[in-house]
């Protein structure tokens, strides 16, 4: 084996299969450090599955998985996520009847180690405000802070989400479509932020938006029906016949 | 949180005036109910866990504080606090066994366990079996209050339920409260964030455990008795429709609840067996029409101003 040092993610043979239906099938994925790496396919190729393994969220049924070097195969979903590795959910994922503020209060007070103080107030919390704020402006959402989260559209909730993600500080961001469900600007919006978030962190993301795709991404790789097609820059991908057929084939089905 | 505010004045005054107004007895029983329907809801309203065997805690948190104090001869304070001990042990138990599952599974295994408590408190002698147990004293708090004085024992069953129903509003509003909330909210997207939720659900049960246990515990010695109505899976049902008729998730809902089904019972007690019929109606009624319970949708016509 090759040195690990470049790449921050390693899967070996990523395999998961439901009851005799293959889901992902020997998947070899490696996310180099640094980089904005895009993960595509069509409907039902195994994307989201091979976001559940990696954070931990499914077991696995074979191969392993690497982060920074260790092997986190076995590992507990919150320990991953402790780790450095941060997901967001395909379907939007907030909390709902907290207010925006609180949602990445949330995010940033484990830091604070009084997550299990039940006798303390949550005023104690309100240290951490500030820079909740300083989250919420980066996502366009400073003005919403004290709203009750239900009650935004649903794109200013994804912008939420990556302001929740960003919390974290995650070295290594998973983000699972984040721009479904939105409109032009919006779009626009959430792929500069994901441009700017990634100049210090990595970034993997399932996406479906081409133009996001092929704007922001260095490395592409093609999922179908739990395999890896191609891998390569969106110049060398988008070409190949068989990437075509792949996205074509399910478009005829 | 204005409101919040108002409604802390309102309960202190309605605490201290009631025993004047109403027969102390049952406003004793009614605070006692209201504090065990409060645990509750920190765990439905505050954590979305559904346990179906919070009789347990109550049930036989009263019988360790009377036997503790009829038998051991424990001041009425420590026996109190023996019972509440229990309680949050036995929390433990079943929570670290339920919390692996949710929805109806975990509410099926608290049942469960809570049968089990059941037909020990049937079985062992010292619980009085059918009979219960009986003729528990009051004895004098602190070794200079004499609780046996009906007003004395009000206050006092007053300032426990208080100092519960703060520890449960504290709890509830605290960083680890947060934390609750976000798990209800949304589970997957808590645990992404770092945060290993069985042990925030485990401390929930505990602590809810051990405050139904501190209601059952008091309760014991506002009645001198301890009995298997308390342990009894109705009582698991009972508290469920306190909690939901009041409101789920309010911090107030669970004491009106209490203090609306203790009424019916009571005061509807005329009408026999009926008074089942009664509540039952209105419970459906309730959840058909006002799902967010008395002071969810009181709450809900009266909307906080946005900022
Ligand atoms: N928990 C599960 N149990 C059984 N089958 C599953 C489960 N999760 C996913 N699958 C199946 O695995 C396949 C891959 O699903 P997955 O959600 O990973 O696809 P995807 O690439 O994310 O698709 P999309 O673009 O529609 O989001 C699908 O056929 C799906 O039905
Ligand atoms: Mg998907």
């Amino acid at each position: 084996m090759e040195s690990s040092g470049d790449y921050i993610l390693e899967t070996r043979n990523l395999t998961k299969e439901f009851k005799g239906f293959v889901a992902v099938s020997d998947v070899n994925l490696r996310v180099k450090r640094g980089t904005i790496h895009a993960l595509i396919g069509p409907n039902g190729a195994g994307k989201t599955t091979v976001f559940n393994l990696l954070t931990r969220f499914l077991p696995v049924t074979g191969g392993a998985i690497f982060y920074r070097g260790h092997d986190i195969t076995h590992e507990k979903p919150a320990q991953v996520a402790r780790r450095g590795i941060v997901r967001s959910f395909q379907i939007s994922a907030v909390f709902p009847h907290l207010t925006v503020l609180e949602n990445v209060r949330i995010a940033l007070q484990r830091r604070l180690g009084t997550s299990f103080h039940f006798w303390k107030s949550e005023r104690t919390l309100e240290v951490l405000n500030d820079q909740a704020h300083e989250l919420l402006e980066a996502v366009g959402l400073r003005e919403f802070a004290d709203y009750v989260t239900v009650e935004l559209p649903y794109g200013r909730k994804r912008a939420l989400e990556i302001a929740t993600t960003l919390a974290m500080d995650p070295e290594l961001m998973l983000l699972d479509e984040p721009t479904q469900g939105m409109g032009h600007e919006d779009v626009d919006r959430v792929k500069e932020l994901i441009k700017k978030v990634a100049a210090n962190r990595t970034v993997l993301m399932v996406e479906h938006n081409m133009h996001v795709v092929s704007d922001i991404s260095d490395v592409i790789t093609v999922l179908a029906r739990g395999s890896v097609l191609a891998e390569g820059s969106y110049g060398e991908v988008s070409g190949r016949p068989e990437v075509i057929e792949a996205y074509l084939g399910t478009a005829h089905a | 949180m204005k409101r919040i505010a108002m409604g802390w004045v309102a309960l202190v005054i309605a605490g201290l005036i009631a025993p004047f107004l109403v027969y102390p007895v049952f406003v004793m029983k009614v605070l006692c109910f209201a504090l065990f329907a409060c645990a509750f809801n920190l765990l439905l309203g505050y954590t979305g866990l559904l346990s179906f065997g919070h009789a347990a805690f109550l049930g036989s948190a009263g019988y360790i504080a009377g036997h503790t104090i009829k038998v051991l001869g424990f001041p009425p304070e420590l026996g109190i606090l023996a019972g509440t001990a229990t309680a949050a042990v036995l929390g433990y138990v079943f929570g670290s066994l339920a919390i692996r599952r949710s929805g109806i599974y975990f509410a099926m295994i608290t049942l469960a366990l809570a049968q089990m408590v059941f037909f020990l408190a049937l079985q062992m002698p010292f619980t009085g079996g059918e009979d219960g147990l009986q003729g528990v004293p009051r004895g004098m708090l602190f070794g200079v209050i004499d609780l046996r004085e009906t007003m004395n024992m009000y206050y006092f069953v007053f300032a426990v339920f208080m100092i519960g129903f703060w520890i449960i509003y504290r709890a509830v509003h605290s960083p680890f409260g947060q934390v609750l909330k976000a798990i209800r909210e949304n589970e997957p997207r808590a645990i992404s964030l770092g945060y290993a939720v069985d042990k925030y659900k485990l401390l929930a049960f505990v602590l809810s455990a051990a405050l139904s246990g501190l209601a059952g515990a008091t309760k014991t010695l506002v009645f001198q008795l301890a009995s298997l109505t308390d342990v009894h899976w109705h009582m698991s049902g009972e508290v469920v429709l306190m909690t939901l008729l009041g409101g789920m998730g309010t911090v107030f809902g669970p004491v009106v609840g209490a203090a609306v089904v203790m009424t019916l019972q009571n005061y509807g007690a005329e009408i026999g067996e009926w008074v089942t019929v009664l509540t039952g109606a209105i419970f459906v009624v309730c959840v058909l029409a006002f799902r967010r319970g008395i002071v969810g949708e009181l709450a809900a016509l009266f909307p906080v101003r946005k900022p």
